[in-house]
């Protein structure tokens, strides 16, 4: 016999690794609508599984933390099972071995503190009041958009309706079909079989085909109610649309040249087409919506005459000012900030980049817009960001898609100076190298590393840490800010302001369009039930029944992208769109979860709104 | 028309039809459970699976529709090896206790195994413990209950009450009362539809028989038992027997042969609910109140009930008239007492009905003498009737038919018409004209009040106003009207509300047919007695001239108001 083999994976152990990579995706896929008490006496029993079966804390205690978490599933336990949970969790997780016991220990304890309320719950009430399954797409998508129902009509080879249904909730499918962060993808019971539906890719191919973009619904009769929107960006223009089918008539205040908000002044045209933001502008325009650009609602009292002289008032200002960085020379000349810099590009005044050394500071998808637009205008462009860059906030695409463009990363580079010379003229960055720590509040920070601060080349620097509100005036007019963000209710009110309401980055912080869009849509619907009325959004389209093949594993189809040296330096679309083949492909993979499933019986299709 | 093929046997359907419409009109029978048309089509309990070429899972027949070219089999090893197992898994969680079970001899959950042969079991018992206040008329038994969900969607989209909730996911998932409550706590109706919707004996009426039985068998009461209109449109159906043959005659000869003393008619009392409520009618039309709402009924217990949770600000608007069941038991314990020489105490007083809801109603505070005792000792839904005929072992086809006793078994038809929605506002209309013209007008003259449909309208005039009444019924509709009347999308003078869709004869305490829904079939029986009966107005009931004559004098007499009406308090349910 040898002295030494090398290992093998048998059959056995290959099937059980397959097994838990199914139950990662299983997890991923529904996490918010199971019982929290009967998850975490799943996940003990499945820690259990996994002890070597040493030492007493592991083999013993994971297995009477199950029993003791299924009898607060049943109903069986009283508030001193919660105590004994609580000991035996702690003991385990100071006391076991090995991670296999601890780790699983502190994950217990964790879900203890984080699900208290339905813990007790169980064991005061006898039932669970964790949210019911529903469709799992329509419910993560902040708007609700009928993702199935669109997705069927594509099938059916009839992208025109599908749009038209899209447009129930959300008049932005074009602008959305290119820059939404379709949080809809995240948990699509798709991904229990494979990967989740590219729900994304298939919007924008139904608005590539349909012949003509049409009403929801028809407009309804005129109320007469007269009703005031601050600020022409997604969320504002959102409630303006639906208001104004209601029958009611809205004006909309824009500031600036143009409407769209950040899908104009933000988010560069390489990624969202502008003819394509027009589109959706176009349709909500054709409502007859009435508009006032360069129109700056700029004071407390020029919010109180739009007070008086409307019934009904909606502020979606955004989140327009940047956030400064404090240090030195931070106002030295050539450094920007992200917003006024892509402001300008919105305005179509494309600043001189050519051959210049650009660093950009932060890790967002700002910063990544910002990184990539000037790549196209001929830059040499660093990215320096104080974590690592799989700690960077910008999506892993974005990421990518910079580095492929050519954009170098500098990670771990906290900046610490701008380097000027004698004209306050900048010249470089000076930045403090970072090593990577401990987690504080859920993400690893950084800590100067024990290496002196080192210089780099800079013609230009582009400070893309954040953006601010401009809510100032508001908050004088009495309205309640919670920092520089207006303080409304999740309907979008305030509290002894009646008629006044607002939604969008100005009461979140700079978010995404779909979430503004969705409180663009709250607000109408609260707006219109304010001024006494109940018109109810409703689109007349039958959804085709489901198709009936067995849903075996199938590659996701993704969206492709124009070649690098290509598309590096113009401002055109980077995305291609999918074939006829592969859309109607991935349309056949969804699940139609609005038929199978709980939907079929509660939290299913909300046909109206 | 799409063409498919099932079970080698091709077929043109229209389209949209679901494979289990299509099998079912080409004589190919389906097995389903929890399926319920129009109401629950959720495909849950998989009984109703059919194989589909092409395809490796099985499809459910009762939510899938045919699509050309389909070809179908519903006979597979595969649809049989599913559906014995699934309905194995059923009973696993099921307590299965035929014999001593109110569906024992109607469930459509026993049909299955039996037809399936369904003989052994694989799997371990687990069956669900849940509490439950055995004083309430109505009863839910967890460890029957087989999760269809029926009761949920009944009380959530007809009703929409949403009594009843999934109180977990997962695998402790179980069907309650929402949140777990304690169902006297919630704003259960007690309208019984979950009831006549359960396949299953899960949830049934609080059973009252013993009680009865221990009242017949005593020598110092005497029994007095009143039948409601829609019972004669009913109570047959556990013998199979026709509208024709189940006749109150015939239940009248049941009765006494079972031993009770004196054989009574509530659409008797109905004629006297009209009297008064027609004459608060007229009342209420000349002094209008400012909100403009219109007066409702209060006939129904399953709507006031309603109204006492979910509009409480509208009881105001509540005719005071107590229901015939309670004006029935007050003039028995009062008029027909003395009349008789009798003790109210002396008195058992028995009511048959159609309703759930009228258990809870006699047993209210209200509805009880100043001694303690109730005018309605007892209320028996006509299942209980039926299966109290059952166990005496009597074939009331073999029972001939005989007269109700007087005076208290004399009615008119529009008292007959009660059972129905619309029928209590024909019934008044008809004699609130004769009130205000000392006049009759041809008793069909409001027949627009007759039919199914959720909310119906009846417009007339009466000494030159216009009115327009409104019967609904439904509790969901009744919501639904109620909102349009307050925010001004509406408006009319008077509303008949009953919970029931269709009204009493559709009420929750009628026989079951297992996905079917009877209240159509029910209601032309009421409506060709009304058109047979040589009286057709309340108020030409020679029993109803008598005890005004005799004990109450006029409609709305101090008398009849400290007999024949009520106060509704949202405090008492
Ligand atoms: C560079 C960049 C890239 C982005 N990329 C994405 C992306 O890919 N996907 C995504 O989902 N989201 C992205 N976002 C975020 C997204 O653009 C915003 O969340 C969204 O536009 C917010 O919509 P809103 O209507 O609330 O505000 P905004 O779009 O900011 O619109 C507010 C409007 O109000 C106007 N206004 C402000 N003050 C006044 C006043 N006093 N009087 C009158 N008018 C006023 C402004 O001019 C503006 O038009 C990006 C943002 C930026 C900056
Ligand atoms: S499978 Fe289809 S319906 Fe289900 S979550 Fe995914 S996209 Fe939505
Ligand atoms: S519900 Fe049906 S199967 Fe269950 S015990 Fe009753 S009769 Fe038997
Ligand atoms: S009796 Fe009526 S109101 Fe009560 S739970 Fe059943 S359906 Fe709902
Ligand atoms: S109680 Fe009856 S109707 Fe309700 S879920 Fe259970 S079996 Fe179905």
């Amino acid at each position: 016999m040898s002295r030494l083999s090398l290992d093998t994976t048998t059959a056995a152990e290959q099937t059980a690794s397959a097994l838990y990579q199914s139950l990662q995706l299983r997890m991923a896929a529904a996490p918010t609508a199971s019982c929290p008490v009967e998850i975490a006496s799943a996940y003990t029993h499945l820690c259990h599984s996994q002890s070597c079966g040493k030492c007493v804390p592991c083999r013993i205690g994971l297995g009477q933390l199950e029993n003791l978490l299924e009898a607060v599933k049943k109903g069986e336990a009283t508030e001193a099972t919660l105590d004994v949970i609580e000991r035996t969790a702690r003991s385990i997780k100071n006391s076991a071995d090995c991670a296999i016991g601890y780790q699983a220990a502190a994950e217990v304890l964790r879900s203890l503190v984080a699900f208290r309320p339905d813990f007790e719950n169980h064991i005061q009430k006898g039932f669970c009041s964790a949210p019911r399954q529903g469709i799992p797409c329509v419910q993560e998508c902040p708007a609700h958009v009928d993702i199935p129902g669109y997705i069927a009509l594509i099938a059916d080879h009839r992208p025109t309706d599908a749009v038209k249904l899209i447009r129930k909730d959300n008049p932005f499918p074009t602008a959305c079909a290119f820059i939404c962060e379709h949080p809809c993808e995240n948990q699509c019971r798709r991904n229990l079989i494979d990967r989740s539906i590219n729900i994304r890719g298939l919007k924008s191919y139904c608005v590539d085909k349909a012949t003509e973009d049409i009403f929801p619904m028809d407009k309804m009769a005129p109320t007469g109610k007269k009703v005031a929107i601050i600020g022409g960006g997604p969320s504002g223009l959102t409630t303006a649309f639906y208001l104004e089918l209601m029958g009611h008539d809205v004006t909309v205040f824009e500031k600036r040249k143009h409407l769209g908000g950040m899908l104009r002044y933000g988010i560069p045209s390489y990624r969202l087409n502008r003819d394509n933001l027009q589109r959706d502008i176009n349709l909500i325009l054709d409502s007859g919506v009435e508009v006032h650009r360069d129109y700056d609602i700029d004071s407390a009292e020029a919010f109180e005459n739009l007070k008086n002289e409307f019934d009904a008032t909606y502020i979606a200002i955004g989140a327009h000012s940047h956030k400064a960085l404090k240090i030195a020379h931070a106002d030295a000349r050539g450094v920007l900030s992200a917003v006024e810099m892509l402001r300008g590009i919105g305005d179509g005044n494309l600043p001189d980049f050519k051959d210049k050394k650009v660093i950009v500071i932060g890790g967002g998808n700002v910063a990544m817009d910002v990184a990539r637009s000037s790549i196209r205008l001929g830059a040499d462009v660093t990215i320096a960001y104080r974590r690592r860059q799989e700690d960077m906030t910008a999506l892993p695409a974005e990421v990518e898609g910079a580095i492929a463009e050519g954009c170098h990363m500098d990670e771990l580079m906290a900046p610490a100076e701008v380097v000027v010379d004698e004209n306050d003229q900048v010249t470089g960055l000076k930045v403090q190298p970072q090593v990577i720590g401990p987690y504080r509040k859920g993400r690893p920070s950084p800590r100067a590393a024990d290496v002196p601060p080192v210089v780099l080349d800079a013609d230009i620097i582009v400070i893309s840490i954040g953006q601010s509100i401009d809510s100032q005036k508001f908050e004088d007019a009495g309205l309640p800010r919670q920092w520089d963000q207006l303080d409304a209710t999740a309907e979008t009110t305030f509290e002894g302001h009646n008629g006044v309401f607002s939604g969008g980055n100005c009461v979140t912080g700079p978010a995404t369009v779909i979430k503004a869009i969705a409180a663009g849509k709250v607000a109408a619907a609260n707006i219109d039930e304010y001024l006494g009325y109940d018109h109810k959004v409703e689109t007349h389209i039958e959804i085709p029944e489901p198709l009936l093949h067995d849903r075996v594993p199938c590659g996701r189809v993704e969206i492709k992208e124009r070649p690098i040296g290509d598309r590096k330096d113009d401002f055109d679309d980077v995305e291609l769109k999918l074939s006829d083949e592969e859309a109607l492909q991935e349309a056949s993979r969804c699940l139609r979860c609005d038929h199978f499933g709980y939907a079929a019986f509660r939290e299913g299709r909300q046909r109206t709104w | 028309m799409v063409k498919i093929t099932m079970d080698r046997q091709e077929m043109d359907v229209p389209a949209g039809t679901t494979i289990l419409d299509a099998a079912e009109n080409h004589g190919i029978h389906i097995p389903t459970l929890c399926y319920y048309a129009h109401l629950n089509e959720i495909g849950s309990c998989r009984m109703c699976l059919v194989e589909m070429q092409g395809k490796d899972q099985l499809v459910t027949a009762c939510n899938t529709k045919v699509s050309e070219g389909m070809r179908l089999a519903t006979n597979t090893p595969a649809v049989r090896e599913a559906r014995q197992t699934n309905l194995e898994l059923i009973l696993s969680q099921h307590r299965v206790d035929c014999t001593s079970c109110v569906r024992g001899d109607n469930c459509s959950l026993q049909d299955l195994a039996n037809n399936m042969g369904v003989t052994s079991q694989d799997y371990e018992k687990e069956l669900a413990a849940q509490k439950w206040d055995m004083a309430f008329p109505l009863i839910r038994d967890n460890s029957k209950c087989i999760k269809c969900m029926r009761c949920v969607q009944v009380c959530d989209k007809i009703q929409q009450l949403h009594v009843w909730d999934v109180l977990h996911p997962g695998s402790e998932s179980d069907i309650g009362v929402r949140e777990n409550l304690p169902i006297s706590e919630v704003n259960c109706s007690l309208c019984g539809q979950c009831v006549t919707h359960c396949p299953v004996g899960a949830l049934s009426e609080r059973d009252d028989v013993p009680r009865m039985m221990a009242a017949l068998a005593d020598p110092d009461v005497t029994t007095v038992v009143q039948i409601a209109p829609s019972i004669r449109a009913a109570w047959g159906e556990d013998f199979g027997m026709t509208p024709k043959e189940g006749t109150v005659k015939r239940l009248a000869s049941v009765l006494r042969h079972i031993g009770f003393d004196y054989i009574f008619d509530t659409s008797f009392s109905a004629d006297l609910t009209i009297m008064e409520e027609a004459s608060e009618f007229l009342h209420f039309m000349g002094d209008r109140p400012d909100d403009n709402l219109p007066l409702f009924t209060s006939c129904c217990p399953g709507w006031v009930r309603f109204a006492k949770t979910e509009y409480p600000e509208l009881l105001g608007h509540l005719s005071t008239s107590k229901s015939p069941q309670q004006m029935f038991g007050a003039v028995t314990k009062t008029w027909y007492a003395e009349k008789m020489g009798l003790k109210p105490d002396q008195i058992f007083s028995v009511s048959i009905m159609p309703c759930i809801a009228k258990k809870s109603e006699a047993d209210m505070p209200s509805m009880t003498r100043e001694d303690g005792t109730p005018d309605v000792d007892l209320v028996l839904t006509t299942r209980e009737l039926d299966r109290m005929i059952k166990s005496e072992y009597l074939d009331p086809r073999s029972f001939p038919e005989s007269e109700l006793d007087d005076p208290l078994g004399v009615a008119s038809g529009a008292g007959v018409i009660f059972g129905s929605t619309g029928g209590v506002m024909e019934a008044a209309l008809r004699s609130a004209y004769y009130f205000v013209n000392d006049k009759n007008t041809d008793a069909d003259t409001f027949k627009a009040a007759r039919g199914q449909d959720g909310c119906r309208e009846v417009d007339t005039e009466i000494n030159g106003i216009p009115i327009r009444g409104i019967a609904v019924n439904g509790l969901g509709n009744a919501r639904h009207l109620i909102e349009d009347l307050k925010a001004g999308r509406r408006q009319c003078d008077f509303v008949e509300v009953m919970a029931c869709p269709g009204g009493c004869v559709g009420g929750g305490g009628q026989p079951i047919h297992d996905g079917e829904e009877w209240a159509a079939r029910r209601a032309p029986t009421l409506y060709n007695l009304d058109e047979r009966n040589t009286i057709r107005f309340s108020h030409e009931n020679p029993s109803i001239k008598e005890v005004y004559k005799e004990y109450f004098g006029t409609p709305l007499s101090e008398k009849a108001e400290a007999v024949l009406h009520t106060h509704h308090s949202a405090a008492e349910r």
